[in-house]
């Protein structure tokens, strides 16, 4: 036993170690292989060359960046609103979370093909526009004349469905504020809204750290909400690193498309962690 | 002015403020809801009636729709092997995240940073790319368009989770607790099944329908690595462009429903989950 | 027979020395108290004793066996701890029974045991509740119980009573202690709680930075401290000191006062006294009072003389205000001496 608390740990921490060398640095380190070679073997930045040049990559880059940039904040913002408004609640806040985590458990597709439900041709935004007489036979608003309301479906669709898991982060991070830095803002009579700019806002920094880093990845990760309303209407880096592997067989093309995902992600968690750093023994 | 009026004032827009509070909570209530019962009414109408113009508000609760997705060639298949996959992904993160979860809460040991780094960093990729190189990878094993190699990518998704989720629940259990039942005549292993174990099951079995969830969601890798075993989300993707109206409805609706129930089963851990899996 | 024999036990965590070489041996049915501030090493040397922590060095030995390679479920003894770590999943009853149900007694004995203790600690009627619905003071007696039903032949504490208010502290330590010398184990307790030390132990080892300073009876680490650190941790308040210089062959100079002292060639002497050993008199030490607290049974002055501080507890009848002088006679068979370099006791 007393040997055992010396070895015990690295015997409890080798499966997740070993599970994942094999499924997450191995295939780091392949993928990393397969981008940076050629057809005539050597390294070579050919195929980020080949990728980059494509017609479709700035536009895919461009709307990447554009949603993660409009969808991002307004999930803060509303994840931040709903966070505070909860934690004021006394009746029925288990019911009104339960439902604002809905969506959590929701995967992308699904969210996609819900708000097609609404946008597309014989759906209910048309249906409820034709009720009200502003329209009289159906619009289609997903085609390639309406490119802002395609982005539009997307985002509220992303914002719709991803807002849930920053909620569930920042409630927690705001259970953990103690009570009493708020009794002792009330007593030096502090607004509420001071009260969330000095106390809530700064001590939730940790836990806005993690949503961030979180969403914003998730964000870079979009796909299948975009395939699903989108279509190919609206290329995103996901998708076309996907077109790249099964419509033109071209999986190094596909791969050095992955490491600039994934080179844009790392880019963005280090300016986040870098704006929202906590000071050391700054945390609660 | 008069103290009354000042006070009646203040009151009003107490009042008014009050109102605000509940239209905005009703209102948001309403945001995530309305879209999934639309999604309800598609799904629980004819596919004669998804595909008219203008809708009805209401469903019709007629079966139709349901039945073809049912008779659609490999969407049962399809569902079945999401499951699968699914239950496997559940397992396998629980039985090789919680030790280490349970490693990281109880013992200091060199590299222990290090290994937290190791977690932490693949939340911060895009995992599901990975899949790209395992697809070669799992055709040289064997592996290739199985839902246990699927589910092997899943787990990987699934195990910085279960690591997080399993080290802040056991991380709640006082460590004299285990203490105690060694001096009371437990070996470790003994301890941790007769005290830890059923304190810690009800959260263990919230982050085991955690990773079930992530699995079942998934919709990439899922894309990349089969071809034939096609899990749902794989199969509903790849017939995005071909399949009628309906049959995306009804499979949607087949996507929605488990996680309806599972949030609903893990609300109470949810934040407790996340609390500690922040730091 | 339950001796306890540590031997040359020492342990570091990293670079920080937390037990320094420390050697006790703690006699049959003995109740020891480690005795020291936060941090002094006191919990450290119980959990190595448990098994809970493992000895960078040395030896820990029980009734003649050497135990510190052993499991603590194979070391005989049994385990209260500071938060009671009653099991929020069982009843009390299978709490206390726990140890015996792991030792596969056969059920009825379990019940006769559990029963037996329970009717000691007095809580035979909470023996169907949950730890959840237990005050403070009914957890720590489960926690006793649950120790007690194992019959050890060492019984370990940490702090066990730190938890709970002042007087319900008070009663537990006196059944406590009732309950120990009963059950005719060797118990060593881990506490802050000078009081409790004092009122509970047959032995106090006092502990200072990972070292014992003194093991003795209550009363000669009260009147006989080993050393300054003994003599300025207990007591309430704690011993004054005053600094002597030599005046010839046993005598030492004390702010302008000639005592009786040992005779050393030291350079320099402290003179230390117990506020409660001073009293009024026509000669003695010239005080200065600066505070005066009535606190009932009597009077805590607190005095300057020369630079230092200087307390004394009077008769509570005593007039004193502040700033009046005061000429205070120790008395003479209670005045301790210190070496100000070794800090240790000279006689």
């Amino acid at each position: 036993m007393l040997l055992n608390a010396r070895i015990l740990p690295y015997v409890l921490i080798l499966p997740v170690t070993l599970f994942l060398c094999l499924f997450f640095i191995y295939p780091f380190v392949l993928v990393s292989q397969q981008a940076f070679g050629s057809s005539e073997g050597g390294w070579s930045l050919d195929n980020f060359r080949e990728v980059v040049d494509y017609w479709k990559f700035p536009i895919s880059l461009k709307n990447t960046l554009l949603l993660a940039a409009a969808v991002v904040p307004i999930q803060l913002a509303l994840a931040l609103l709903m966070a505070t408004m909860v934690s004021k609640m006394e009746k029925g806040r288990d019911m009104v979370l339960y439902i604002w985590t809905i969506p959590l458990g929701i995967s992308d597709l699904a969210a996609g093909i819900i708000w097609l439900a609404i946008f597309e041709q014989s759906g209910f935004l048309n249906s409820m526009l034709n009720g009200m007489g502003v329209i009289d036979k159906p619009v289609n608003f997903l085609t390639y004349q309406n490119p802002w309301i395609v982005f539009v479906a997307i985002a509220l669709a992303e914002i719709w469905r991803a807002t849930a898991i920053m909620l569930v982060i920042l409630v927690a991070g705001i259970g953990l504020i103690p009570k009493e830095y708020y009794e002792a803002a009330d007593v030096f009579g502090a607004s509420k809204w001071k009260q969330f700019t000095r106390i809530t806002f700064p001590m939730l920094r940790p836990s806005l750290q993690t949503a961030l880093v979180l969403r914003v990845i998730l964000a870079f990760e979009i796909f299948a909400v975009v395939a699903a309303l989108g279509g190919t209407l609206f290329p995103v880096l996901m998708g076309e690193t996907y077109a790249y592997q099964f419509d033109l067989l071209n999986s190094g093309a596909a791969a050095a498309m992955a490491l600039i995902i994934l080179a844009i992600s790392i880019g963005f968690t280090l300016i986040i962690l870098r704006i929202l750093r906590v000071p050391k023994g700054a945390s609660i | 002015m008069t103290d009354a009026t000042a006070v009646g004032m203040s009151a009003d827009t107490r009042k008014s403020g009050r109102y605000l509070y509940i239209a905005s909570v009703a209102f948001l209530c309403a945001w995530v809801i309305v879209p999934i019962y639309f999604l309800l009414i598609n799904t629980l109408s004819s596919p004669e009636a998804v595909n008219s113009f203008p809708k009805s508000f209401v469903p019709e609760f007629d079966f139709s729709s349901l039945q073809f997705f049912a008779g659609f060639e490999g969407m049962l298949t399809a569902l079945k092997n999401s499951v699968i996959v699914a239950l496997m992904t559940m397992v396998m993160s629980i039985i090789i995240g919680a030790p280490a979860g349970y490693a990281l809460s109880r013992f200091e040991f060199p590299g222990k940073g290090l290994f937290r780094l190791l977690i932490l960093l693949t939340r911060a990729f895009p995992l599901p790319l990975l899949a790209l190189p395992l697809a070669v990878m799992f055709i040289q094993t064997g592996l290739d368009d199985t839902a246990f190699g699927l589910a092997l990518v899943h787990t990987t998704l699934a195990i910085p989770f279960a690591v997080l989720i399993t080290f802040s629940l056991f991380s709640g259990i006082p460590i004299e607790l285990e203490e105690a039942a060694w001096t009371l005549g437990c070996t470790r292993l003994t301890a941790f099944t007769k005290v830890v174990l059923p304190l810690i099951l009800p959260g263990i079995t919230a982050s085991a329908i955690f990773a079930f969830v992530i699995s079942w969601n998934e919709v990439f890798a899922a894309a990349v690595l089969t071809i034939e075993n096609r899990t749902l989300t794989a199969f509903l993707l790849q017939n995005l462009d071909t399949s009628p109206l309906h049959l995306k409805f009804a499979g949607g609706f087949i996507l929605v429903v488990p996680a309806l129930i599972f949030i609903f089963a893990v609300r109470k851990y949810l934040f407790a989950m996340w609390g500690i899996a922040n730091r | 027979m339950a001796e306890i024999q540590i031997k040359n036990v020492a342990k570091s965590f990293g670079a920080y020395q937390a037990l320094n070489n420390i050697n006790l041996t703690i006699a049959d049915q003995e109740f020891m108290v480690l005795l020291g501030a936060s941090g002094c090493g006191k919990s450290t040397l119980l959990r190595i004793i448990a098994g809970l922590e493992t000895a960078t060095s040395g030896e820990v030995w029980i009734g003649g066996k050497r135990i510190d390679h052993l499991s603590p479920k194979d070391r005989g003894i049994a385990m209260v701890f500071q938060n009671y770590a009653v099991f929020p999943h069982l009843t009390v009853f299978e709490n206390i029974g726990f140890g015996l149900r792991m030792q596969k007694l056969p059920n009825d004995e379990v019940t006769q045991r559990v029963e037996r203790v329970a009717g000691l600690m007095h809580i035979e009627m909470l023996l169907k509740r949950y730890s959840g619905e237990l005050s403070g003071g009914q957890r720590q007696r489960v926690a006793v119980a649950r120790a007690l039903a194992m019959e050890p032949d060492v019984i370990l504490m940490d702090e066990p009573l730190s938890n709970l208010d002042a007087l319900l502290r008070m009663e537990m330590r006196a059944e406590l202690k009732g309950v120990l010398a009963e059950s005719k184990t060797t118990a060593i307790y881990v506490t802050h709680d000078q009081v409790e030390a004092m009122s509970m132990a047959d032995r106090i080892s006092v502990m200072h930075e990972g070292n014992i300073v003194q093991a003795a009876s209550p009363i000669e680490v009260y009147r006989d401290p080993a050393a300054k650190f003994v003599a300025s941790f207990i007591g309430n308040p704690p011993m004054n000191f005053l600094p002597a210089t030599p005046a010839g062959a046993g005598k030492w100079q004390v702010s302008g006062q000639t005592f009786d002292g040992p005779n050393t060639d030291k350079a320099g002497l402290q003179f230390a006294i117990r506020p409660e050993d001073m009293a009024p008199a026509e000669h003695g030490l010239v005080a200065t009072a600066k505070i005066v607290e009535p606190l009932g049974a009597h009077l805590l002055v607190t005095c300057q003389i020369d630079e230092a501080q200087f307390r004394v507890i009077l008769d509570s009848d005593t007039v004193v205000k502040p700033g009046q002088t005061l000429t205070l006679a120790p008395q003479s068979d209670r005045v301790r001496w210190f070496d100000p370099e070794t800090t240790l006791a000279v006689a």
